[in-house]
């Protein structure tokens, strides 16, 4: 019988066959934890009795999400990070730097690795092969002084694209329209593995909009089949021998296959309060939606090429009055770029204004609190209530483009009158 | 071991933002000020009335989203002796276990609020005595019953420094 990718991954690091639901130690090749979960994960080691980081070189340290520091308590939990990365020298990118999972994407997923990050969107580095999942800051310190951690082999629910998506259609639309059929819990505990033609043929940084949310579906990791564009994606950032070629067996065997025909999709939109409410752009529910702000930014959709598509449409044209629209470079890399190319001229003479590089407005500490009754549309990850900052508020999610097409209009608008 | 106390019910997807919204990040070296928010945008009186051995009693995607473990730290601090849901989300699961909080998977529909609730883990029952419902769950597995047992991650690792292969 064939083997999955992530069955593959899992025994390439134990050394013996595993299946679904057996719990397995495995060696861990990339360890993470940022200003909201770093803390505690130090603080735990500590009182676990540790003393020493096992593989240091394996270890990252991230100040994104109040970045830079939103009050007098943050600041002394960021010199926390900042003492423990330098005694134990582990990696630290500071305040500015950028979001960990961006950074992660950039400089050190690699396909086959296993990665565990004290966040809940580690799962994006599965978009380069890499077995990556969220955990506590407990596990993440135990990981700290062991090198390893226990896991439950997932199994694994295939999303099979068939056909590419049409034009103004984006891995954002594709992601929320099958987290809308999964259902926020349809794939906990499980693998999202992405496969077919509509996935093959996004470049890697659409394909990071897939694995990111996986886990809002719940899953423990979303993989995508290594490929020329992994290949690609990796030289680029300078670690192309780092390539290995991973995908399932073709009689391997999955829990469940979801057949999704691209050419049948169209810009999608969560409602609030919940990820999985989600509708076409066409539906009634859609139409008339005042929106208040918008941002741009996140792990999820705050890359180059999100900020380019949303510019282009911004390209010329004004913010509607009366509507907000707030940018966060995913990255340092990515601010850079934007800066050289034009796109954050095209976003401030539009009538935007632009964030440093980090979590910005997404996680609801500072830099975008949004107000009683307002509505956000964002091109970030979650719109549960309260989840930027006030629980009378609204968020909305979509991709960058539907993002900009509304800022324009001041309403919840199809981007692709404006592509 | 047998846990006693009030049910406290919740709607399905109640996300760890909900438990801990992050416009109190800041609140996070500080656990019982934080513990005051706990679930306030949900049940604004919870923090403040709820009951040593008391147990959240929720519907189904407990704990989704963010896998921040004060959620749990916060529920542990103000007395709750476990939270019981049909399904729980993996990272809040895990923390919940790490914290020597059992966090049991069984069907929840029927519990009211205020219900007095009995659950044995050890014969993986749980007793609502306020209407007389009796629900079965599955045995932990040995890892996570060995984490339990000794009450948490972190005093497992304090007694054995590894884990051991015995408890896999």
């Amino acid at each position: 019988m064939g083997k999955t990718m992530i069955e593959k991954i899992i025994e390439a690091h134990v050394g013996y066959q595993v299946h679904p639901g057996e719990i397995v130690i495995t060696p861990v090749d990339l360890i993470y934890a940022h200003d909201w979960s770093g803390p505690l994960t130090i603080a735990r080691f500590h009182e676990m009795g540790f003393t020493t980081v096992r593989h240091p070189e394996k270890v990252a340290f991230f100040l994104d999400h109040s970045s830079p520091s939103s009050s007098r308590e943050i600041a002394t939990l960021h010199n926390l990070l900042r003492d423990f990365a330098r005694e134990h020298e582990c990696r630290l990118f500071d305040v500015g730097e950028g979001v960990c999972h961006v950074l992660v994407a950039e400089y050190l997923a690699r396909p086959g690795d296993v990665i565990i990050g004290a966040d809940s969107h580690t799962c994006m580095a599965g978009a380069f092969g890499a077995f990556a999942t969220g955990m506590g800051a407990t596990d993440v310190a135990v990981a700290l002084a062991l090198g390893q951690t226990w896991i439950k082999v997932p199994g694994t629910i295939a999303v099979n694209v068939h056909g590419r998506l049409p034009h103004g259609v984006y891995a954002k639309d594709l992601i929320l329209s099958v987290i809308g059929r999964l259902g926020a819990d349809g794939a906990e505990y499980k693998c999202l593995e992405f496969i077919g033609e509509g996935v093959e043929s996004l470049p890697m940084e659409e394909r990071l909009v897939l694995t990111n949310m996986a886990v809002e579906a719940g899953a423990k990791c979303g993989l995508i089949p290594t490929d020329e564009e992994t290949r690609r994606a990796l030289e680029e950032r300078g670690r192309g021998e780092t390539f290995q070629p991973l995908r399932s067996d073709p009689d391997a065997v999955y829990d469940a296959v979801i057949e999704i025909e691209a050419n049948s999709l169209e810009p999608m939109v969560a409602l609030p309060h919940r990820v999985d409410n989600v509708r076409p752009i066409s539906h009634p529910e859609c139409q008339d939606v005042r929106i208040d702000q918008v941002y741009i930014g996140s792990c999820t959709n705050g890359r180059f090429e999100d900020l380019k598509v949303a510019a282009e449409i911004l390209r010329g044209r004004r913010i509607a009055p009366g509507t907000r629209l707030i940018v966060t470079p995913g990255s340092r890399e990515v601010y850079r770029r934007a800066l050289q190319t034009g796109l954050l001229e095209i976003f401030i003479e539009a009538g935007g204004l632009i964030n440093s590089p980090g979590c910005g407005a997404c996680p609801g500490s500072h830099v975008g609190i949004l107000g009683d009754g307002e509505r956000c549309l964002s091109s970030t990850n979650r719109n549960f209530q309260g989840r930027m900052g006030n629980p009378q508020a609204l968020i909305y999610l979509a991709s960058p483009a539907t993002c900009a097409a509304s800022a324009l209009e001041g309403k919840i608008t199809d981007p692709r009158r404006y592509l | 071991m047998l846990l006693r106390g009030r049910a406290w019910t919740f709607g399905e997807n109640i996300s760890t933002d909900l438990i801990v919204p992050g416009r109190y990040a800041h609140l996070r070296g500080d656990l019982p000020e934080l513990a005051k928010h706990t679930l306030e945008d949900v049940r604004p009186e919870f923090a403040a009335r709820v009951q040593p051995g008391d147990l959240l009693i929720a519907g189904r995607n407990l704990g989704c989203g963010s896998s921040r473990e004060h959620a749990v730290l916060v529920l542990i601090y103000l007395g709750v002796s476990a939270v019981v849901a049909p399904s729980i989300a993996r990272i809040f699961f895990r923390n919940c276990i790490n914290s020597g909080l059992p966090a049991i998977e069984v069907e929840t529909a029927g519990i009211e609020d205020g219900d007095e609730i009995e659950v044995n883990l050890q014969t993986c029952v749980l007793v609502d005595r306020s209407r007389g419902i009796h629900r079965r769950f599955s045995p932990f597995p040995p890892i996570i019953r060995a984490i339990l047992r000794e009450g948490g991650l972190v005093p497992y690792m304090k007694k054995y420094g590894k884990f051991l292969e015995e408890d896999l």
